[in-house]
């Protein structure tokens, strides 16, 4: 049986990196006494599987992973032992059961959904939210993507599946994407907010982007006319009890998009 | 949610920044309004090496056990964060409350090796404390000094207030009330630390003033006031299984050095290496109940999460209970998935059948301490591995499919000769030897095997037997070595022999630290002051730096390491009474250079002091006669 553990990460907990992150649900896993199920061998692992690795200093409302239990009581249940053990910072927020033949979380992911805030003293001197949409509005996005080895040349259009610039109570502008999280194509916010700053004669200082991850999609329509659900929509098992479709809360700027 | 000490930017700049943002499974946070005491523990060195550390979990855990006392916890900042911190003045915090330890009322350091000496300076400079306690008022924290460094503390005892000599279960409860009376009452610091060192096992160095003699070494170290103790006894937690002992050991996010349940299952050593310090300061041996220990053990798996539990003790085998308790944790963990890891066992046909249950034989390997090369080095070092026991030890493992050995020797120890160190490859020939003998060709996985022969540097410690040996050069400890790696290159089976040996300076250091007196502390702060830190750590260590600082300071290293000690000179730690008899470690030193062995306290006791405790092996029932 597969169980999908939807969890936020915040405050101090943002600077504990992915493998961390992973060590941390093993030891949690023990202290709440799940019966999780383990790999063969001399020195056996718990079979487990993680969704998209969120970057070091990121908060994030939709991480995912993947476990294979033996038994397990209710998935209520399941999900108050995890959050009876967890630190300050680290909270599950669901718990689903995988139906058989699903495909694990990493393999499943598609898209991620951010919100970009500039962080106070970092944020541009002209009125950058109108300029933003209009940068999202061309036709293509050319830039170099630059990686351990070489720097390539891409289209970062196809890779945005929306954005938009919203302004937040206090004025203060606030930008929504959702952009390809595939293990593929993974595009950075950061990469996005960058080449539009280019694109205005301005570069992107290091520590200036405050990021927040709001939700991991996986696609369930076509390459060509994308479906995306959150993580914890895309295997549920019908009639099992707790999570139903309809139950999760998609943010604010998180919709199933196919056009 | 707490606000942390660091901004952003520097969290994202620095290396492995979970070393600073505290907030680990089980780490204790309390509502500072409604404690009276605000303390943080420190182990002066990076995080990873500090949260391995077991008796920082029980101190803390029992500190906080205290309703009126909250302790967190401060480690040393990388070299990283130490520039950011420095040019930025940030004061150090401690990692619970984030907030800095100089508005902490004590700050109580671990002391375990002397390479950390540099670091001590460190973490009080960055807490903005000044380094000479003599400099300090009510605005700083007290800052008391503990561990092993503590049986010789004069070369660190101009930074500390207080140090306390012993095992820390006992009396920091007299210390803390101590502490809230004297605030209480608005008495001076100075009266505060006299009413200290009245109590058992403390030490303030202010009180005690050290006279030397016109060759340099100590007339006496004297108390400077009526009513201060003149010698100050250990303190020693004899009833080691009604104590305190974390159940909820902090968790940390990173990988450390030792990440995993540590269970103690003793404390002290039967076996008198002459040349082992934590075998004389830790005596008598007291076992732990086996029953305390198995719920302990489940109690802190389930509380941690952690995959591996590790026992810990000086000798494992020598613990009277250890096939009960070890059938018990493989029961346990396998139920549970968990590692057991088993250091310091003796190889023999016990050990080598629990370690075929609970390791990979293909990826372990087998560990020997002969420590020397020959039966003779061996017998004067005390050291009660023979030959015989280590090749019939060696032929059992190859049977059983080990192929891989390591071996731990020591150069420069008293009496070594040529042929000595000559043995330290014969004995690794005949390792190799065994396994072919013992393994057919086509029983033989990859068709070899692999022994490793790792030699350090041996350093006198006190209390000791060896407190009145000789040290060597750095040349000589570089000849040695140079010596071993030629007599391991001339052997038959030379190919199946790696030898590793470390630069000798550290070593030569070491020397003056373990057996300094207060003169040394001029050379730590002139060398801590030339950007000396994270000296036991190869790639920051600066010779050149402590070189420049004894010229400067104008003590010579020789006179601490070298220099043959006569038997009436008294010691820089004469003051300090670990329970040993200097009469015995006399007496075992002359045992040595003449090649006698001394049994262990098991078999025969050798009237070492320790028996004044009043417990322990001392009191055990030995076969055959009565205690």
């Amino acid at each position: 049986m597969k169980l999908r553990v939807k969890f936020a990460k915040s405050g101090a907990m943002r600077f504990i990196g992915h493998l961390d992150v992973m060590r941390y649900f093993q030891k949690a896993i023990r202290r709440a006494g799940i019966d999780i199920a383990y790999s063969e061998g001399f020195s056996p692992h718990q079979i487990m599987s993680f969704a998209a690795p969120l970057g070091v200093g990121l908060e994030s409302r939709g991480e995912y992973f993947d476990m294979e239990v033996r038994s397990y009581t209710t998935l209520e249940e399941v999900k108050a032992g995890l959050n009876r053990v967890m630190v300050e910072g680290m909270e599950v927020l669901n718990v689903t059961a995988l139906g058989e033949g699903e495909k694990n979380a990493m393999a499943s992911v598609a898209v991620a959904a951010y919100t970009v805030r500039f962080r106070e003293g970092y944020e541009p001197d002209f009125d950058w939210a109108g300029a933003m949409e209009a940068f999202y509005a061309q036709p293509s996005i050319p830039v170099t993507k630059k990686t351990k080895k070489s720097e390539v040349l891409l289209d970062l259009k196809p890779a945005i599946y929306s954005l938009e610039v919203e302004r937040e109570e206090d004025g203060i502008p606030v930008v929504h994407m959702q952009v390809d999280a595939s293990s593929s194509g993974n595009i950075k916010p950061g990469l996005v907010m960058e080449a539009f700053l280019r694109g205005q004669g301005r570069e992107l200082p290091d520590f200036a982007l405050l990021v927040t991850r709001e939700e991991t999609f996986t696609n369930i329509g076509t390459a060509e006319e994308p479906v995306l659900v959150p993580l914890d929509a895309a295997g549920i098992r019908k009639g099992q009890e707790g999570g139903r479709i309809g139950e999760w809360n998609l943010p604010d700027a998180a919709g199933i998009r196919t056009e | 949610m707490r606000k942390l000490a660091l901004s952003d930017e520097i969290l994202l700049k620095v290396e492995k920044p979970a070393r600073y943002i505290g907030n680990e499974v089980n780490s204790v946070m309390k509502d500072k309004r409604k404690v009276e005491v605000r303390m943080a523990m420190c182990f002066p060195d990076v995080y990873e090496i500090g949260m391995s550390h077991l008796g920082i979990q029980i101190l803390y855990d029992m500190f906080n056990r205290f309703e009126d006392v909250w302790c967190e916890r401060v480690y040393s900042p990388w070299v990283d964060l130490d520039k950011i911190m420095r040019d930025g003045r940030i004061p150090l915090f401690g990692l619970e409350s984030q907030e800095p330890v100089k508005d902490l009322d004590i700050l109580a350091v671990t002391i375990q090796y002397e390479m950390c000496y540099t670091n001590i300076l460190q973490v009080l400079d960055l807490a903005q404390i000044p380094l000479r306690a003599g400099e300090r008022t009510w605005e700083h924290p007290i800052v008391i000094g503990g561990g092993p460094c503590t049986y010789n503390p004069e070369p660190v005892a101009e930074f500390f207030d207080v140090f306390y000599i012993g095992e820390g279960e006992t009396r920091y409860r007299d210390f803390l009330d101590l502490y809230k009376e004297a605030r209480r009452e608005g008495v001076s610091r100075r009266e505060f630390l006299r009413r200290a060192a009245k109590l058992p096992g403390m030490y303030v160095p202010s009180f005690y003033r050290a006279e030397y003699k016109e060759d340099g070494t100590i007339l006496a170290v004297r108390p400077t006031e009526e009513g201060i103790p003149a010698k100050i006894k250990k303190e020693i937690e004899m009833d080691v299984s009604d104590t305190y002992y974390p159940q909820k050991p902090v968790v940390p996010f990173i990988k450390v050095t030792q990440d995993r349940v540590v269970l103690e299952i003793q404390r002290g050593c039967i076996r008198g290496c002459r040349f082992c310090q934590a075998g004389q300061i830790y005596r008598p041996v007291r076992e732990r109940d086996v029953g305390m220990l198995k719920e302990y053990a489940l109690k802190m798996l389930r509380n941690t999460g952690h995959e591996e539990i590790s026992l810990s003790s000086l000798s494992s085998s020598d613990y009277s209970k250890l096939p009960e308790l070890i059938d018990f944790l493989i029961e346990e963990c396998r139920e549970r998935k968990v590692n057991i890891s088993l250091p310091s066992l003796r190889i023999d046909a016990f050990s080598l059948d629990v370690m075929r249950k609970v390791q990979d034989v293909k990826k372990s390997s087998l560990t020997f301490a002969p420590e020397a090369g020959s039966q003779r080095l061996r017998d004067t070092i005390n050291k009660g591995l023979t030959e015989d026991a280590i090749l019939k030890g060696a032929a059992m493992a190859f049977e059983g499919g080990w192929t891989r050995v390591k071996l731990y020797f020591m150069l420069g120890l008293p009496t070594e000769t040529e042929e000595d160190i000559r043995g330290i490859g014969d004995l690794c020939n005949k390792i190799a030897a065994v396994f072919f003998e013992t393994v057919p060709k086509d029983r033989r996985v990859n068709g070899k095997v692999q022994i490793v022969a790792s030699t350090s540097f041996f350093v006198p410690k006190p209390f000791t037997p060896f407190q009145w040996a000789r040290m060597c050069t750095k040349e000589e400890f570089l000849d040695k070595a140079y010596l071993t790696r030629t007599a391991i290159h001339s052997q038959l089976n030379q190919k199946s022999i790696k030898y590793n040996w470390h630069e000798a300076d550290v070593s030569v250091l070491e020397g003056v630290f373990a057996r300094g007196d207060r003169k040394v502390a001029e050379v730590i702060r002139k060398a801590y002051e030339k950007g000396c830190i994270f000296d036991a750590w190869s790639e920051y260590f600066r010779n050149d730096a402590w070189m420049e600082a004894f010229e400067e300071c104008a003590v010579d290293v020789g006179f601490y390491t070298t220099r043959e000690r006569g038997m009436d000179e008294v010691f820089p730690w004469d003051f300090l009474d670990c329970g040993v008899t200097k009469e015995f470690l006399a007496r075992e030193w002359e045992k040595a250079v003449a090649g006698e062995v001394s049994p262990n306290c098991r078999v025969q006791c050798q009237g070492c002091g320790a028996g004044q405790f009043g417990g322990g092996v001392c009191f055990e029932e030995r076969d055959g006669e009565g205690a």
